[in-house]
C-alpha cells in the first residue's frame, strides 16, 4: 500500500465538507475520484497534500512514515508529507517568473538541495517526455493552457514523489487540448506512477483507474473498479450522477 | 552687504533677472552638497527603511497578534506624526535620555523609520496581490515559507510594488532637505547658507528647486525601464 488514508475529517467553521474518508492506493494504481461539484474533492486531496489541514484523520505511507491530526502535526511533518506528493493543479499556478525549465528545476534544486547540473539533466528529459522538449526556455505566459499543464505536471514530477495528485488538471482547458494532457497522464500510469486524479473525464476514468470513488455530501457513496461504478453502478446517487454528466441538458 | 541689500530691494525690477556670477560659484557648493549628503541620506534611509518596511509587512501577515500589532502601531504612530518633528525627536530629543548622535545618522534614523512605515502598506499590498495558489505551488514542491517567499512572491511582489516604491523614492529626495533642520550640510541646507550671505533667496532657491528636480527626473527615467526590465515577473 504506498498510501492509507483513515477517517479524514475537515471542516470550514461550521461546514462539514468531509466527512469521515477512507483511501487506499496500492503502489502503482491510479484512483480516480468523481463526484458532483462541491462534494468537497478538491479539498479531500489539498487535505492530502497538507494545503488543509484535516482536523482529524490518519496517513500512512510504506515507508512507515504517518501523520496523525487528531494532533497538530510539526512543521517538518508537514514538508515531509508535502515531499512524498506532487500537486497538479487546475490552473495550473506555474511560476510565471520562471521559464519551463526554471519551473521545473526548482523543487529539486532548492527544496533537495540536488547538483544543479544533474537536476538540469533530468528536467530536459522530463520536459521531452511531456512533450515540451522544444519549449522549455519559455516563459507560462507564452504557452498554451496544455502546455502550461504539462509543465505543471513535469514540476509535479521533478521531486520524484511517491504519489501524484491531480485536481481536475484538464478542467480549465480548451476542448481541444484536454487530450495532450490526459495522454501524459496515461503515459505515468503506464510507468507504474501512484496517481490520485480528481476527474469529470469519465472515459479517462474507465481506461485508467484502478479504482473509482464518487464522492457526495463528503463521503464515499461508492467505490469499485471502474466497469462497475461507471457502468453499473448500484447507488441511485451515482446514477444521477453519471447521468448528468453523460447527457448534459 | 548692505547695499547690496538696497539694490536687491529697491532697484530689483532693473538688476539683471539672473546673477550668472552667483550661479557659478553658488552651484558647486549646492551639487557638493547633494553628493556628500542629499544621495547618501537619501540612498541608506531607502535602503534601511526598505528593509524595515519588509520586516512589518512581514509581520503584520504572520497571523502572530503581538507582532502584527507592534507593527500597527509603529505605522500609526509615524504615520500619524509630522516628519520633521520625528527628526527634531532624534535629533534634539534623544540627547535628553544621554543619546547623542550628529546630524547624518540622526536623519538617516528618522528617514528609515518614516520610509519604513509608509514603504510597508506597499510592500503588504504587493505581497497580498501575488495569487495563493503561487504560495501554494511552492508548498506542493516542498518549498518551506522562507523559500517561497524569497524565490516565488516576492520577485511577482517587487515587479508591483515598483511604482509606489519609486514614488516613495522621489518623496524621500525632496523629504532630506528637511533634514537641512537638523544642521545636515545638504543640498538646500547649502543653498540656505549662500542665500544668508546674499540676500539672493529667489534665485538660489529657485536653483535648488531646480537641482531637485532634475535629480527626480532622472529618477523616473529609471523607473520607467526598471519597470520594463521586470515584466516578465506579473503572469500575463
Ligand atoms: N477555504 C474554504 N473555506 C470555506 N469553505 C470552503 C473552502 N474551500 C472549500 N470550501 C467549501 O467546501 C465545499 C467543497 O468544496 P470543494 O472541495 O472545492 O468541492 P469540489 O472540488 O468537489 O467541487 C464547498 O461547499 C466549498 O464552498
Ligand atoms: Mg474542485
Amino acid at each position: 500500500m504506498q498510501i492509507q488514508v483513515q477517517n479524514l475529517h475537515k471542516s470550514f467553521g461550521e461546514l462539514n465538507v468531509l466527512r469521515g474518508i477512507d483511501l487506499e492506493v496500492p503502489k502503482g494504481n491510479v484512483v480516480a475520484i468523481i463526484g458532483p461539484s462541491g462534494s468537497g474533492k478538491t479539498t479531500f486531496l489539498r487535505c492530502l497534500n497538507a494545503l488543509e489541514m484535516p482536523n482529524q484523520g490518519l496517513f500512512e505511507f510504506s515507508d512507515g512514515f504517518s501523520l496523525d491530526f487528531s494532533k497538530y502535526p510539526k512543521k517538518n511533518e508537514i514538508l515531509k508529507l508535502r515531499r512524498k506528493s506532487g500537486m497538479v493543479f487546475q490552473s495550473y499556478n506555474l511560476f510565471p517568473h520562471k521559464t519551463a525549465l526554471e519551473n521545473v528545476m526548482e523543487g529539486p534544486v532548492i527544496v533537495q538541495k540536488l547538483n544543479k547540473e544533474e537536476v538540469r539533466a533530468r528536467a530536459v528529459s522530463l520536459l521531452e517526455k511531456v512533450g515540451l522538449g522544444e519549449k522549455m526556455d519559455l516563459y507560462p505566459h507564452q504557452l498554451s493552457g496544455g502546455q502550461q499543464q504539462r509543465v505543471g505536471i513535469a514540476r509535479a514530477l521533478a521531486i520524484e514523489p511517491e504519489l501524484m495528485l491531480f485536481d481536475e488538471p484538464t478542467s480549465a482547458l480548451d476542448p481541444e487540448l484536454v487530450g495532450e494532457v490526459l495522454s501524459v497522464m496515461k503515459e505515468l500510469a503506464r510507468e507504474g506512477q501512484t496517481m490520485v486524479v480528481v476527474t469529470h473525464e469519465l472515459k479517462f476514468a474507465e481506461d485508467v483507474a484502478d479504482h473509482v470513488m464518487f464522492i457526495d455530501g463528503g463521503v464515499v457513496v461508492e467505490q469499485g473498479p471502474p466497469k462497475e461504478i461507471l457502468k453499473a453502478p448500484k447507488e441511485a446517487r451515482t446514477k444521477q450522477f453519471l447521468d448528468r454528466v453523460l447527457n448534459p441538458s | 552687504m548692505a547695499k547690496m541689500f538696497l539694490s536687491n530691494f529697491i532697484l530689483g525690477a532693473a538688476d539683471p533677472l539672473i546673477d550668472w556670477e552667483l550661479f557659478w560659484s553658488s552651484i558647486g557648493p549646492m551639487v557638493e552638497g547633494g553628493i556628500r549628503n542629499t544621495i547618501p541620506l537619501t540612498l541608506f534611509s531607502f535602503t534601511f527603511g526598505l528593509i524595515l518596511a519588509l520586516l512589518t509587512a512581514l509581520a503584520r501577515l504572520s497571523g502572530n497578534k503581538v507582532l502584527s500589532g507592534i507593527a500597527r502601531v509603529y505605522v500609526s504612530a509615524i504615520r500619524g506624526t509630522p516628519l520633521l518633528v520625528q527628526l527634531f525627536i532624534v535629533f534634539f530629543g534623544l540627547p535628553d535620555l544621554g543619546i547623542t548622535l550628529d546630524p547624518f545618522p540622526s536623519a538617516v534614523i528618522a528617514f528609515s523609520l518614516n520610509v519604513g512605515a509608509y514603504a510597508s502598506e506597499i510592500v503588504r499590498a504587493s505581497i497580498l496581490s501575488v495569487p495563493k495558489g503561487q504560495w501554494e505551488a511552492g508548498y506542493t514542491i516542498g518549498m518551506t515559507y522562507p523559500q517561497t517567499l524569497r524565490r516565488i512572491i516576492l520577485p511577482q511582489a517587487t515587479r508591483v510594488s515598483i511604482p509606489p516604491l519609486s514614488n516613495s523614492f522621489i518623496s524621500l529626495v525632496k523629504d532630506t532637505s528637511l533634514a537641512s533642520q537638523i544642521l545636515v550640510v545638504e543640498l538646500f541646507r547649502k543653498s540656505q547658507e549662500i542665500a544668508a550671505r546674499t540676500y539672493d533667496f529667489l534665485q538660489l532657491y529657485i536653483t535648488a528647486a531646480i537641482l531637485y528636480w532634475i535629480v527626480c527626473f532622472v529618477l523616473s527615467l529609471v523607473q520607467d525601464r526598471i519597470e520594463k526590465k521586470l515584466d516578465r515577473y506579473v503572469a500575463k
